[in-house]
This record gives C-alpha cells, structure tokens and sequence, in this order.
C-alpha cells in the first residue's frame, strides 16, 4: 500500500467519490440486464418544533418474497443529519456507505462539516450518478433531513431518480407505502408538534403504511422489532428506544382492537 | 560535456540532514503523552486555523512539526489512505503502524532522491483498549520510524523537553497531569504558556467509533489550573 498522491491538476480535492475514482475503484457500475434484488420500503420524515424525525420499516423484498425483517433502512449520516432509502437494498446500503464516508472525509481534510444544503447536494450527486444503474432496475431513492446549527432547524429533502432535490417544509415519505404514510402525516401534521406528539405520528403513519402495503413490514411484538426511528435537534442525533416504540404502537394496537 | 562533480554519499546525505534539521528547528515543539484515558497531544501553535495536530481515523490522529505545506500535503495523504483502506476492507483494518510505514516510504525517498528533503518530522498516534495498546510512531525527516514508549517530543528542542519531560513526568494518569507535565516541558523554566498559545488534541479511551477531540481555550485552562 502507498500513500496516494497526484499531481496538481488531477487532485480530487476533498471529494471521497472523486478519490476512489480517480484510484479505479468507480462505486457507480450499471448492470448489463435487468436484475431481481430485494428492495425497501416505507420511510418517512418530518419537521416538527425543535427539529426533525426521520423513520422507516424494517423489511426488505424480492418480489413476493420476504427478503428480511430486520433491514435497516434508517441510518445516521454525521452528528445532524440522517438518511432514509428505499428501493433495491444492496446499491442504497453501498450509496449510503459511501455517503456516510463522504462527510466524514470532507470534514477530515477541510476541517469543518458542510452545511446541511451541501450535505444534501453531495446525495443528489451520488443519485445523479447511479442514473444508469437505475435504469437498469437498481433505483435508490433517499430521503434526507437534518439539523443545520446555522439557522437552528431542521430541514428535509427528498429525491427523483435524476438527483433532482426538493425540500420539503413539512413532511416527506418514500417507498410502496408512502402513499398511505403520506395520507396519514398530511392529516396529523402540525407545525407545533412536540417530540412525543411526532414520534406517536409517525408509528401511526408507518402502521397504517403496513396495513395497507404487502410490501411494508409491520412492528414486529413477536420478534421485538419495531421501526428504526431517530429524531435530530441541536443535540445531535438521538434514536427513539425501542421500548417507547412498543409503548406507542401497543395503544395504537388496543385503540384498533376497540374501533 | 561537463562532468558533474563527485560529491561522496556521506557528504551528500550530511548535507540534506542538516538542510532538513535546520529548516524543522526553526518552529516549535510538540509533545505526546499516554495517559489513563488515551493519549494527550500539545503543541506550541498560536494559530487557530493552521493545525499541527488533526484527526486521520477512528483511533489515529496525526501531528507534525516543520513547514506546515509539506506536513499538511502528508496529512491529507493520510486521511486518503486511512479511508480508502477502510473503505475497501473494514474499518478494524486501519491501523497506525501500516500509516507510519507509508508515511516512511514517502519522507524517506523524499530524502533520498528528491529535489530536497522534507522539512518536517511527523507522529502517528494510534489510542487501544488499554494502554498497553497505545501506539506513538515518531518519524523523523529522513524517513526513520521509531516506535516510541509513553510519550515522544517533536521538533528542534526536542532533547531538551524530552529531558525535562523525564526529569518531571506526570504526577498521576490523567488527563489534567499529562497535560501539565506536557505543557511545563514545552515552556520550559523561563517560560509561561497559556491556552492562547498552545494546540491540543486528544485521542479518547471511550467507547465509541471516532476518539479523537480537540481541547481548546477555556477547557485547556480549566485542566491547567
């Protein structure tokens, strides 16, 4: 192993992406045909009063089959900002990988983090990248949302297939169940939400998604396993335990039960 | 033709040494230290925006004295490899020893067949479970490693600190004595530091991914006092 140089006009700058290719290691390879992969489902994010929230379900599919119950498809890019996928599961986890390196990396050689409007943009590059990937079926379709210390709010984004970037002011979701996720966030959402009020939200959403889309998984009391849910403010990041999660989907259960 | 003339390899290797030596003896020292909770690193640096001392990995940091172009082209060659490496591989296969054996191979053919020698001396510090897993990589201008126990002193003065360094070490392990017995060292009898003139950066025994912090103006005051 060396220690990689190059010569002045070549230089990748602070871009991890531009780095591997510059070293032959390209990370954005289309396949020749068509292929079966398992893909993810429901995610969402939403402002509410002192921040963002951002979730997803846990399963995974290959067409009628369950691929696996357990994916984690909510992850945490730096100290204010996440990332929610859905689409085919093995070029999101590698794009989100690579995403996560690549503020790592800027933050290492520039000494300091990037906005959070970079942050987005970098994601909007990388999907704009994978273009002939997802031609080809390998779509990823992210959602973003993070915290920018600069203004004190929180801020979300989601994607097209071309890397278009939209914010959004109030809620986003992605995936086969987002429709009915959507409906239910666009009912309940306020902007004085409070943490707890979000966070019962979002359950809501997620578990009438579950209800109505084959694809999206349910919270899972059998196996203890319920939605990746983190909230983002000032703080930093912070997961919602799983032991409040089973709290509220468990009313949410008793208030179905008595309809 | 001309014939260039014959300048003997001792002659030769003396002068880029002492070429080297020079230009690094014109800044300030830097010091490392083990302590209990991971290791401590001080150096000497007024600037708040030209670092001496920055982070590479997870557990490795690195610091460097001399001219901060050469050093800090060295740096960003570190964070590269560290990454790439860990990108291709796992993150546990990012260790300090392979970064230090590269960073040799680069500042040692420097030293040998480049237009002139690098005039910088550089630390890789890579922080473990315990302390016996600490790790201090000292590599000087011509390209040598030495792996170096409990602390290491960069720079011109740096026979001088480490002997003020051995003479009045740490009173205990934390983090407070380390940084005292470092920065007595660095002053020296005649002298006085205060936070304003001093970088320090720490790699942290603590359990989670990214260790390293840097310590700056009232908390750097605050563990003096």
């Amino acid at each position: 192993m060396q220690l990689p140089r190059f010569a002045q006009g070549s230089d990748p700058g602070p871009s991890f992406v531009d780095l591997l290719k510059h070293s032959g290691l390209s990370p954005f390879n289309a396949p020749d045909a068509e292929v079966e992969v398992p893909h993810g489902t429901t995610c969402l994010a939403m402002r509410f009063d002192g921040g963002v929230l951002i979730a997803g379900d846990r399963r995974a599919t290959a067409g009628n089959l369950i691929r696996s119950r357990h994916m984690d498809k909510v992850v945490q890019a730096d100290l204010h900002s996440g990332v929610a996928f859905s689409g085919a599961a093995g070029p999101s986890m590698e794009m989100i990988k690579l995403f996560q390196l690549q503020l790592e990396h800027y933050e290492k050689m520039e000494g300091r983090s990037l906005s959070l409007e970079g942050k987005a943009n970098q994601l909007s590059a990388m999907i704009r990248e994978n273009m002939p990937a997802a031609m080809q079926g390998l779509v990823v379709l992210p959602l973003f949302a993070g915290f920018e210390p600069a203004d004190g709010s929180g801020h979300i984004w989601d994607f097209d297939v071309t890397g278009g970037r939209y914010e959004e002011r109030e809620y986003v979701t992605i995936g086969s169940g987002g429709m009915h996720a959507g409906t239910v966030l666009k009912v309940g959402w306020r902007s004085t939400l409070d943490r707890g009020a979000a966070v019962t939200l979002a359950c809501r959403a997620l578990w009438e998604a579950a209800e109505a889309d084959s694809a999206t998984g349910r919270p899972d009391f059998l196996r203890a396993l319920y939605p990746i849910m983190a909230t983002i403010t000032a703080d930093g990041w912070a997961s919602v335990p799983d032991a409040e999660l089973e709290t509220v989907f468990r009313g949410i259960e008793e208030e179905v039960r008595t309809r | 033709m001309s014939m260039p003339f014959y300048v003997p390899p001792e002659q030769l290797m003396k002068d880029r040494a002492d070429f080297a030596r020079k230009g690094i003896a014109r800044g300030r020292s830097l010091v490392a230290l083990e302590h209990d909770g991971g290791i401590v690193i001080v150096a000497e640096n007024p600037s708040t925006t030209l670092r001496k001392i920055s982070e590479i990995y997870d557990r490795i940091a690195f610091a460097a004295v001399g001219k901060y172009n050469e050093f800090d082209q060295l740096r960003i060659g570190g964070v590269r490899a560290a990454d790439m490496l860990g990108f291709r591989y796992s993150r546990r296969d990012v260790e300090a020893r392979s970064l230090a054996n590269q960073y040799a191979q680069a500042i040692g053919h420097e030293f040998t067949s480049g237009v002139k020698p690098l005039e910088v001396e550089l630390l890789v510090a890579e922080v473990g479970d315990d302390r016996e897993g600490d790790r201090l990589f000292h590599i000087s201008f011509e390209g040598t490693v030495i792996d170096e126990d409990g602390f290491c002193v960069l720079g011109g003065d740096a026979d001088l600190v480490s002997a003020r360094l051995r003479d009045n070490g740490p009173a205990d392990g934390s983090l407070s004595a380390a940084l005292k017995a470092a920065v007595a060292a660095l002053a020296g009898p005649d002298r006085t530091l205060t936070s304003d003139d001093l970088e320090v950066a720490c790699l942290v025994r603590a359990d989670r991914r990214r260790r390293f912090e840097r310590i700056e103006g009232a908390a750097v005051d605050h563990l003096l006092a």
